[in-house]
Parts: structure tokens; C-alpha cells; sequence
């Protein structure tokens, strides 16, 4: 399983864990230690582990907030241009730009563009869609990350990065198993 | 202090639950297990609806709407009655997934996957009417969408069918766009438990490389907040826009200030007791009992008693502003639904709307998923009767005796209808087959191992 051939560059060591506890424990002490660039992984979202790594990101909101302006503005615009510029209908001399009567598509394309920054925010945020990652070479992690256990991964990157040391970094952590990841 | 212990309302999951547990028995649905031959039984009869409701449409387009039983005065015949029935019952999925989301309901966990799917199918389902209302539905694209086409015509934005359209198609986009994301970690799982490398790319594909790192679960989290925070006033806004088909036209009974709210409860009304509907033989056909405990479908009725009574308002109400607008022609719509030609429908409505669901007053009835099942079917025809009720005793005895007439639907108009409730069972039936009809990784975080120890709660 622990194979490693020489030709592949390695993208980091990753250890596993079989509760949540140990996982969060191992985040904050990888990260107390001066680790930066490593991950968690976990079949399902720990809120203990974001705050153990530190993770604090607020653009999907402000993207979602310029979306949703976005879809306000175009709504106004589409529907200003259409009935007093484009095509003016008079009907027995009632106002042409009759705002009350925009306010429902004006509504619903703030929720349409607000929903597509939130979805497209979030995947492209994440790097999804991703055909390949070196973390799925690691067998026990294709087996189980998206199941039952949890993982946590030094990248090879991080400027405290070294191959041994790290290693026994995280044996000290209570893994109950190490694997090299393969780029 | 009385140190005995407050009253905990029963867990969401049946105790002796692991994550394995949790993802064998709902992804082994899709993976593994066989199938019960009543799901064969439904795909096929969902099937040969859905053949029905296709020549029906292909009848329609040869023809046009002469086949059916719309006339002068009843312009507005099963078309409509029937988006607004389907459109309804889409609501209740939404406001599972993104309502009790933000209201923190755990017990959303079990029923929101399949409410959300149910609410894609029924919009599919409502969409459908709209487009082949005319018999034309070529048309519809300079009518009802703004694009710049040779004729240098656009559509009307003062009218409230325009603001169907972009209602209705946002919700659906919305709606689907939120039923993928949370699809997304139960797709990985299913792409990392799949045996046959075929299934394992098909998934894999879906799943988009999910691999459940901790800083794309906090934004994974935060999006999906934020969907909800953007469904929920969406879903109000739906409804509402729907009723403004009916309010903004001065025909007496439609004319009224009550329909937004009222129609907003009527759809989650409706839409619970379609979940229901779904929900009571789902767990039996796949043991799903420690999922879908009796907690769930308690809480379901009790949402359901609480709208049917909101409808039941409605209903006074609009009783007594027709007798009280001193308007003889809304006194007389009035009159006419109750005692006129189709008084067995309204009488049939107040029995299935208001009458039954007091049923679920009684814990009892609340607990026994056969009486839940009852209840719904009753509510399900009786909205259906509701807005039957609306749409046709209001337009064929309006202002003038001279043009009053009668509306009676067509074979046609009822096969389309029914081909619709078939296509729904169709592709629901083919949902539970293909997809995980549970989310796994939110079932996950209500067993007990999920709890990281020594934190505080969230």
C-alpha cells in the first residue's frame, strides 16, 4: 500500500483518524505547530476543525452580494428600457415607467444571480470541478474519506515541510496510520 | 432547582447508529440492494402514463386547444388549475431544505433530499401547463421571454403572467441548483463505494472531485446557508406571484387581497401532504424506519394542521368579504360556489380541506403512518378541488346572465392531467433508484460518534 516509486515528485504525508475528536486535536496542534499549508479531510462538515485551522473566508457571501446586485440591476434596467425606451405602449396615458408593477422580476432576478454566485462562488472558490488530486492515490483515503474516517494532510509545499520529521509530527498526533501522498 | 430533566423531544436517528451504519443502508439503496417489485410496478405505470401524456401534447399541437373543454367565459380551464396545483406542491420541498434549515430543524435531515426532488418533479410537472397552454408553444418564446427578435416586439412587464414566467423558472433553476449542491459529498460517496468502474466515473463525474477538505466544507457550508436564506423568500415570492395571475384581473372571487398569503399556505399545505403521500410507503418499502421515524411524520402532520387551518381562514374570509363588500356580484360568487351547479365541488373541498385534517389533533392519528397516508390523499384532491373552485366558479357566472356558461374538461384535458401525476411518479420512482433518496452526509452528523468531545455546541 505504502508504495513509492521513484519517478513520482510527493505532494505530502497524510495521516488518519478514526473520530472527529482526534482530527480537530490534530488540526490545531498541525497548526499551533506552524504548519499552514495542510488539510482536513471529513465525511461530513466539523465546525470545531474550521476554527482549529483557522479558516475564515467571506467572499461566497460577497460574491453572493454582487450577484444578487447584479440581478437587481439588470432587472430595473431590462424592464426600464423595454417599456420606455424600447417598446412604449401607451395605454390610456398611464406612466410608462410604472415601477411598482417591476418590482416582482426585479425581485427574482436579484434571487437568480444571488443563487448563481453562490453555487458558481463556492465551486469555483473550491477548484471544482477537479479531475484529479494526488490524495485520492493514497488507497485508505479513496476507501474512506468519504465515509467513515478522518484525514489530515501535510502538504509537501509548506516551508516547514520535512519528509521525517513531519512524519513523526504526526505519529506523535495519535494517527492511526501515515501514508505518503504521490503527486 | 428541579433538577428533572426537561422534556427532549425524541432523536432524529433510532440510537445505535454508526457512520457506516448510516451510509451501507441509504447508499446501498442505490448501489447494492434489490429493488422491491413495487418499485418496477411504479416505474412501469409511471411509464405508460407518461406515453399518454405525450400523445395527449402531440393531439394538442395537431389540433389546438379546441380538444379541450375551455371556452367563452371559462377561458382558464384545467391548464391552469393544474400549474397551480403542481406548483403548490413543489413548495413544501423548499420550504423543508431551506425554512427548516434556517429555523435550525434537525429533523429536516431525513425528508429534505426527497422534498427537494419532489419539488423539482412537480415544477416540472406545473411548467409543462404554461407551455402547451396555447396549443402553440413555439409562440411562447417572443411572448414571454425578452429577447430582441425581428419583430421588435417584447413582452408586457406590467402583466402578472410575465412575472410567472420569471418566477417559475428561477425557482426552478434555484430549486435545482440547490438539490446539487447538496447532492455533491453524497455523490463522492457513492463514487468511492461503487463497484463497477463505469458507476464509479458516472458518479465520479458528478461529484466534480469532491474529497471533503476542510476549507471547502466551510464554504460548501456558507453557500449553502446563504441558498437557503435566498429560497426561502423566493418560495414566498412564487406563490405570491401565482396568486397575482388571479388578483390583478377584476373578476369577482379572483379580485382579492387574501391570495397571496393564502395561496402561500395552501401550497405548503399541499406540498406536505404530497411529501407525506411519498414519504409513509417509502419507509416501508425500504426499511427506512430508523430515518424516517414517527417523529417526523408527527411534526409533517402538525405542519399540515397548521396551514390547513391558515387555508380554513382563508376560506371564512373570503366568505364573509363577499357578503360584506356589499357587491352583488361577490356576493353572488359566493353564493354560486356554495349552492350554484358546482356546490358537490365546493362542499367536497370544505370536506377535504377542513373537516378531515381535524383529525390530526389527536396524537394518535398523528403517530399511524396509515392515518397520516389517509389524511394526505384527502388534502391532496382537496387542494386540487381548491383550485378548481377558483378558477372556474368565478369565470363562468361573472358579470352578465347572457354570458354565463358551463366548463367540463375533456378526455384530452384528463389525460394530460393525469399523464402529468404520471410523470411525476415516474421520474420519482427513477430518482429513488438512481440517486440517494436521504442525504448521507447530514444523516452522518446526527449519529452520536459525530459529536467532537469537549466542544462546545453549535
Amino acid at each position: 500500500m505504502d508504495q513509492i516509486t521513484s519517478a513520482s515528485a510527493l505532494y505530502g504525508v497524510m495521516a488518519e483518524f478514526e473520530d472527529p475528536t482526534s482530527l480537530v486535536e490534530a488540526a490545531r496542534r498541525t497548526y499551533n505547530e506552524g504548519y499552514r499549508r495542510f488539510e482536513a479531510y471529513s465525511p461530513y462538515p466539523i465546525h470545531e476543525v474550521f476554527d482549529a485551522m483557522h479558516i475564515r473566508d467571506k467572499r461566497v457571501s460577497l460574491f453572493v452580494l454582487l450577484g444578487g446586485l447584479t440581478g437587481m440591476f439588470t432587472g430595473i434596467g431590462l424592464q426600464v428600457w423595454v417599456s420606455a425606451i424600447a417598446y412604449p405602449l401607451n395605454i390610456a396615458g398611464r406612466p410608462y415607467l410604472s415601477w411598482p408593477m417591476f418590482v416582482p422580476v426585479t425581485f427574482e432576478l436579484t434571487i437568480l444571480f444571488g443563487a448563481f454566485a453562490a453555487v458558481f462562488g463556492m465551486l469555483g472558490l473550491n477548484g471544482l470541478p477537479m479531475p484529479y488530486h494526488p490524495v485520492f492515490n493514497v488507497e485508505r483515503f479513496t476507501a474512506h474519506a468519504s465515509q467513515d474516517r478522518f484525514f489530515l494532510a501535510i502538504e509537501a509545499t509548506d516551508a516547514k515541510f520535512d519528509r521525517a520529521a513531519t512524519r513523526t509530527f504526526l505519529q506523535g498526533l495519535g494517527a492511526k496510520d501515515i501514508n505518503d501522498v504521490e503527486e | 432547582m428541579d433538577t428533572h430533566p426537561v422534556y427532549a423531544p425524541p432523536p432524529v436517528i433510532e440510537p445505535g447508529h454508526t457512520f457506516n451504519t448510516v451510509t451501507e443502508q441509504i447508499a446501498g439503496i442505490v448501489l447494492t440492494r434489490r429493488h422491491p417489485y413495487s418499485w418496477f410496478f411504479g416505474v412501469f405505470v409511471g411509464f405508460m402514463g407518461t406515453m399518454m401524456l405525450l400523445m395527449a401534447i402531440t393531439w394538442l399541437l395537431i389540433k389546438g386547444t379546441g380538444i379541450w373543454g375551455v371556452n367563452i367565459p371559462v377561458g382558464w380551464g384545467f391548464a391552469i388549475i393544474n400549474f397551480v396545483w403542481w406548483i403548490g406542491i413543489g413548495h413544501a420541498g423548499t420550504l423543508i431544505s431551506a425554512i427548516l434549515l434556517l429555523l435550525k430543524q434537525d429533523w429536516r435531515t431525513s425528508i429534505n433530499r426527497f422534498a427537494e426532488a419532489m419539488t423539482l418533479f412537480a415544477v416540472v410537472c406545473a411548467g409543462l401547463f404554461p407551455l402547451i397552454h396555447t396549443g402553440r408553444p413555439w409562440l411562447a418564446a417572443y411572448w414571454l421571454l425578452p429577447y430582441p427578435n425581428t419583430m421588435g416586439v417584447w413582452p408586457q412587464f406590467r402583466s402578472p403572467l410575465i412575472w410567472d414566467v420569471f418566477a417559475v423558472s428561477t425557482y426552478l433553476t434555484v430549486s435545482l441548483m440547490f438539490w446539487y449542491v447538496g447532492l455533491i459529498p453524497d455523490l463522492a460517496t457513492l463514487r468511492d463505494r461503487a463497484k463497477s468502474i463505469y458507476v464509479r466515473r458516472l458518479f465520479g463525474m458528478l461529484a466534480l472531485g469532491w474529497r471533503g477538505a476542510a476549507r471547502h466544507w466551510e464554504r460548501y457550508e456558507e453557500a449553502y446557508l446563504l441558498l437557503a436564506g435566498l429560497s426561502t423568500p423566493l418560495v414566498l415570492s412564487v406563490h405570491t406571484v401565482v396568486s397575482f395571475d388571479f388578483t390583478i384581473g377584476i373578476i369577482p372571487g379572483w379580485h382579492s387581497t387574501i391570495f397571496p398569503p393564502y395561496f402561500v399556505a395552501g401550497a405548503i399545505y399541499a406540498g406536505f401532504a404530497m411529501v407525506l403521500t411519498l414519504a409513509v410507503p417509502l419507509r416501508v418499502l425500504y426499511h427506512l424506519e430508523d430515518f424516517l421515524t414517527l417523529r417526523h411524520l408527527e411534526n409533517m402532520g402538525k405542519v399540515m394542521l397548521v396551514t390547513g387551518l391558515i387555508v380554513a381562514y382563508g376560506y371564512v374570509f373570503e366568505a364573509f368579504f363577499g357578503w360584506y363588500s356589499s357587491n352583488q356580484y361577490e356576493q353572488f360568487m359566493i353564493y354560486n360556489r356554495m349552492f350554484g351547479p358546482y356546490w358537490p365541488f365546493y362542499w367536497s373541498l370544505i370536506l377535504c380541506n377542513i373537516v378531515m385534517p381535524q383529525l390530526l389533533w389527536k396524537k394518535r392519528i398523528r403517530t399511524s403512518p396509515a392515518m397520516l397516508f389517509f389524511i394526505s390523499m384527502f388534502v391532496n384532491v382537496g387542494m386540487w378541488l381548491e383550485r378548481f373552485e377558483i378558477v372556474v366558479t368565478s369565470l363562468h357566472r361573472d358579470f352578465l346572465p347572457s354570458s354565463w356558461g358551463m366548463y367540463w374538461p375533456t378526455r384530452w384535458d384528463l389525460m394530460t392531467f393525469f399523464g402529468t401525476i404520471a410523470l411525476f411518479t415516474m421520474l420519482f420512482f427513477l430518482f429513488i433508484r438512481v440517486l440517494p433518496m436521504i442525504s448521507i452526509f447530514e444523516m452522518r452528523t446526527m449519529v452520536p460518534a459525530a459529536k467532537v468531545k469537549g466542544a462546545k455546541a453549535h
